[in-house]
């Protein structure tokens, strides 16, 4: 497979003026269409083309949205299609804190015209050991933390997701610990692939996925990628994790998609791909390692798994 | 007892409700219904039904000592033997097509993960309770041998409840509700043993 990154361009890669001013038009529509009130259906996100994508066939959308680990809408595939249109993304804001020159609290709208969105067509791979290919649309952490200055003292970012269990029916039980929690090393948080998603399929994110905006690190096991952030913190230790804190054991801070490495209780050698028959093997950071292996040289990934 | 008409529209219901969760999965499965991971929708199906259906028949033997209703004990072999079609068919799914007859992995499976190496012990206690569920092999073998066998029907299920629990990521409430309900079918067979009441009703016999 060909993942290029930004050495390989060539002058064929350049978007021609004709359609960048389209871009243009779209995004001034966009931010347009993003004064209005909120409402609950997807409205239109398109992403301009990026080299970080995948040229795998995405995934059917009717898969991407029905079958989600989202456990504060319960804990079957099913249950956040079914519970997540009660939550209500607006009014939303990102709180970003801690560690950095310029903390702030940003409005979902804000955010949102960041920076000009991007699909970024990502393989997805599950801890449970399925896959997907989904086309995302969204923007760079690095863009947002980039912004905020982290000082030298942020060595990792926290993450967690809204705690509303009036509107996350799942939250009403302690499954797991909440708010979820999510970390990343800063390294890994300013690395061009880990992208903030507001979209799917160019529309904005539908609930069950996330809703209004969430992280997207693809070379990590899914539940890395939290959902619905609300605060965002730079910090100088490790942050705590949800499914770490729920079994140690089992998922651990890093969770690099890793074949060599197998989950306690089941094999991660191979995977099935949402749509496909036979198993297929999973390949090693999810097939992301000309990007990212560099930031885990030297580190046994048996013990940081 | 003669058999009347009623009992054998009873016991062709019991067959039709134990047929039931099959025929909902091949119409889901022929509708393209079984959601976006259809395999692992079949075999956690299969599984599921196949556990109730063996707890379904720990239910047998108490209900008809506490209702006094002897009749009722014909009913184990066929809830046993529907019970033993799911899990094997469960069984069947995961080699077959999750794993597409991959016998390295799926040995590696059976050796490394605790829950597969229970959910095989239990499938393997199940096989010769299978195959001595027939008249034939009753009277070949004698009731005490056959009581005896099928003895380990209480170490079975919750063998079974186990594997089922060792697979669930975060959420324990299902497995463990099936894990309540087993040991109070137990309890009661160790209570039974002194219950006064429960020890006059009419004993169980081995033939349906």
């Amino acid at each position: 497979m060909l993942i290029r990154d930004a050495a390989d361009l060539t002058e064929n890669d350049v978007t021609p003026k004709g359609l960048y001013l389209r871009r243009r038009e779209f995004i001034a529509g966009a931010a347009l269409g993003l004064g209005l009130p909120a409402l609950a259906e997807a409205a239109p996100l398109p992403g301009r083309k990026s080299v970080y994508s995948t040229p795998e066939k995405p995934t059917p959308r009717e898969d991407i949205t029905t079958y989600n680990n989202y456990y504060e809408f319960g804990v079957d595939k099913d249950d956040p299609a079914r519970n997540a249109g009660s939550l209500k993304t607006r009014p939303w804001t990102v709180v970003v804190e801690g560690e950095c020159a310029k903390p702030g609290t940003y409005d979902i709208d804000t955010l949102l015209r960041l920076a000009p969105p991007e699909e970024r067509i990502y393989r997805h791979r599950c801890v449970e050991g399925w896959s997907m290919i989904i086309p995302w649309v969204g923007f760079p952490l690095s863009t947002l933390l980039s912004r905020v200055g982290p000082t030298s003292k942020a060595k990792y970012v926290a993450f967690e997701t809204l705690y509303r269990p009036a509107e996350m029916p799942g939250q009403r039980r302690a499954v797991l610990e909440w708010p979820y929690r999510e970390g990343l090393r800063i390294d890994e948080a300013m690395n061009p692939l880990t992208l903030l998603a507001t979209g799917l399929y160019g529309e904005t994110l539908p609930n069950q996925n996330g809703a209004p905006i969430r992280l997207v690190v693809p070379w990590k096991y899914g539940f890395k990628s939290i959902k619905s952030i609300v605060r965002i913190k730079l910090q100088a230790t490790q942050p705590r994790t949800a499914w770490n804190v729920s079994a140690p054991g089992e998922y651990g801070f890093y969770s690099n998609v890793n074949p060599e490495v197998d989950h306690p209780r089941w094999s991660q050698a191979t995977e099935r791909r949402i749509g496909e028959f036979k198993r297929r093997p999973t390949v090693m950071f999810n097939g992301y390692a000309r990007q990212v292996a560099p930031m885990y040289a030297g580190m046994d990934l048996r013990k940081y798994y | 007892m003669g058999r009347t008409w009623l009992e054998r529209l009873n016991y062709v219901l019991v067959l039709l409700l134990c047929l039931a969760p099959a025929a909902w999965l091949v119409w889901r499965t022929v509708q393209g219904d079984l959601g976006a991971n259809p395999i692992e929708t079949l075999i956690r199906q299969l599984g599921v039904w196949g556990l109730r259906l063996l707890i379904a028949g720990l239910c047998i033997t108490p209900l008809a000592r506490i209702f006094k209703k002897p009749r009722f004990i014909r009913f184990r072999r066929p809830v046993g033997l529907f019970a033993f079609g799911y899990i094997l068919t469960h069984l069947s799914t995961y080699i077959g097509i999750d794993q597409y007859f991959d016998w390295h992995a799926i040995w590696k499976d059976i050796v490394k993960r605790p829950y597969i190496t229970i959910g095989m012990l239990g499938f393997t206690l199940l096989l010769p309770l299978a195959l001595t569920s027939f008249n034939a092999a009753i009277r070949k073998i004698g009731p005490k041998t056959w009581r005896r066998i099928h003895s380990l029907i209480y170490l079975i299920v919750p063998l079974g409840v186990t594997h089922y629990y060792l697979l669930v990521k975060a959420d324990h409430r299902p497995p463990l509700i099936y894990g309540a309900i087993v040991a109070l079918l137990l309890g009661w067979r160790v209570a039974a043993k002194w219950w006064p009441v429960a020890a006059r009703a009419p004993r169980p016999s081995v033939q349906p």
